[in-house]
């Protein structure tokens, strides 16, 4: 039987991501597509970063969700282009991730090879104005380029010192 | 499916596939190597995190070599059964990490280049390669900000760090050449507009080289000596080690998952 298209996404709206589990798989914007052919349902997924190495747990859990509400037959089929963006996370998406204590990306920041370096020789820091989630200061400064997962930076806030993570833009 | 995208010889095309795949490999594979053992913790988590990303394009580049070949063989395949003369990194890759100095320099070197090439393979004829380069190109970038970041601070820090950033681009420098020496399998490759003759990549590699450098008030060598060999399959002792310690676990026991 063919569910109605809908309600496989709202499905795939209840699947949490296995690193951040305050958001969904469809938040994240990692679903591009999800389709009938005849009796099998092909749910498409693009990977966040290429050795991202929760996407085997994320495929795991989209076919786990989707047995138990009763497909049967399920393909899952990689999509690397368009490349996967932030810019997909959902504005719901976002909120959660805020109030969670990761701050957002910034839309339109994502590395272009130059700007760190850049900004670093004149500035002597970053060119980011991060917002803390905790305490919504924006006197923030990075601590690392990389932090607890692929997906993000290590952040201080200087008004409250506690340090968060950002999700970085890509 | 498999669709002809070019009448390249598939041995040469899924060589020169295995040159990109097995660079990101080995120098994924020495960043690992510092896991654990990184002077600060971020940092040690940095490393590993852009190890992850080098092995992730590994997969995609050696997955495509193996398709592109047509004998079966996977990305897995390719990265733990070859042995070190069917490799195809560079030698700066395969060079050991030294001390964090030297590891971070080796870095920026070869990320200054891999952004280069993955700009001009965007444009590559097959759209398979566009899309992989699509997706590493954004990770890339982020390589290189990190890496000119931490040169500039460190080679302009104080003496210490002066002199251990000097000390590995002098080091390093004679492997550089490598990367923009055109051969054969490169010349076919440019024909066939698959991917860019590496000597035309040089300049806008050079340009942004000796941006960072000057901002990290650095000394770049002049050119001398140009070690090579590797894209050939002609390595040096360093390659051996880093394969016995990889693919142990296949060669001892063939076909092993978890």
């Amino acid at each position: 039987m063919q569910v109605a298209l809908d309600t496989v996404w709202d499905w795939l709206g209840e699947v949490p991501d296995p690193e951040i589990p305050v958001i969904s798989l469809t938040d994240l914007g990692i679903i591009r597509d999800v389709a009938w052919d005849r009796e099998t349902l092909i749910v498409t997924v693009t990977p966040t970063y290429s050795g991202c190495p929760a996407t085997t747990l994320i495929n795991l859990e989209i076919e786990t969700a989707l047995r138990e509400r009763g497909v049967e037959h399920i393909r899952l089929e990689r999509q690397l282009s368009p490349a996967w963006t932030t810019d997909w996370i959902s504005a719901e998406g976002r909120e959660k991730l805020k109030a969670y204590g990761i701050a957002p990306p910034v839309d339109g920041t994502a590395a272009d090879g130059k700007t760190v370096a850049l900004a670093s020789r004149l500035l002597g820091q970053g060119n980011l104005v991060i917002e803390c989630p905790r305490c919504g200061s924006t006197k923030t400064e990075k601590v690392s380029q990389f932090g607890s997962t692929p997906c993000k930076a290590a952040y201080r806030c200087k008004s409250c010192l506690e340090p968060f993570d950002y999700f970085k833009c890509i | 499916m498999t669709v002809a995208f070019t009448t390249l010889d598939p041995a040469v095309y899924a060589d020169w596939l295995m040159r990109l795949g097995d660079n990101t490999l080995i120098l994924g594979h020495r960043l690992s190597e510092w896991c654990g053992h990184s002077p600060v913790l971020e940092e040690d988590i940095a490393m590993a995190n852009t190890a992850l990303d080098l092995l992730g394009q590994t997969q995609l580049w050696l997955g495509l070599a193996g398709e592109v070949e047509g004998k079966g063989r996977t990305a897995d395949n390719l990265a733990y059964l070859r042995d070190a003369s069917r490799f195809r990194n560079v030698l700066l890759l395969e060079r050991p990490n030294g001390d964090f100095g030297q590891t971070l320099m080796r870095q920026f070197l070869f990320d200054a280049f891999h952004l280069e090439l993955l700009k001009s393979l965007q444009t590559s004829s097959d759209p398979r390669v566009v899309e992989i380069a699509g997706k590493a190109i954004k990770e890339v970038a982020y390589h290189l900000e990190r890496s000119a970041d931490l040169v500039i601070r460190l080679g302009d820090g104080n003496g210490e760090s002066h002199g251990r950033m000097q000390s590995a681009l002098d080091d390093l420098w004679p492997y550089v050449g490598e990367l923009f020496v055109s051969d054969d399998v490169d010349k076919a490759v440019a024909d066939a507009g698959i991917g860019p003759d590496p000597a035309d990549m040089k300049a806008a590699w050079r340009q942004t080289v000796d941006e960072v450098l000057r901002a990290a008030t650095l000394s770049v060598p002049g050119e001398g000596y140009v070690h090579k060999g590797g894209k050939r399959g002609v390595h040096t002792e360093h390659l051996g080690y880093i394969l016995a310690e990889m693919q142990f676990l296949q060669r001892a026991y063939p076909g092993a998952t978890w």
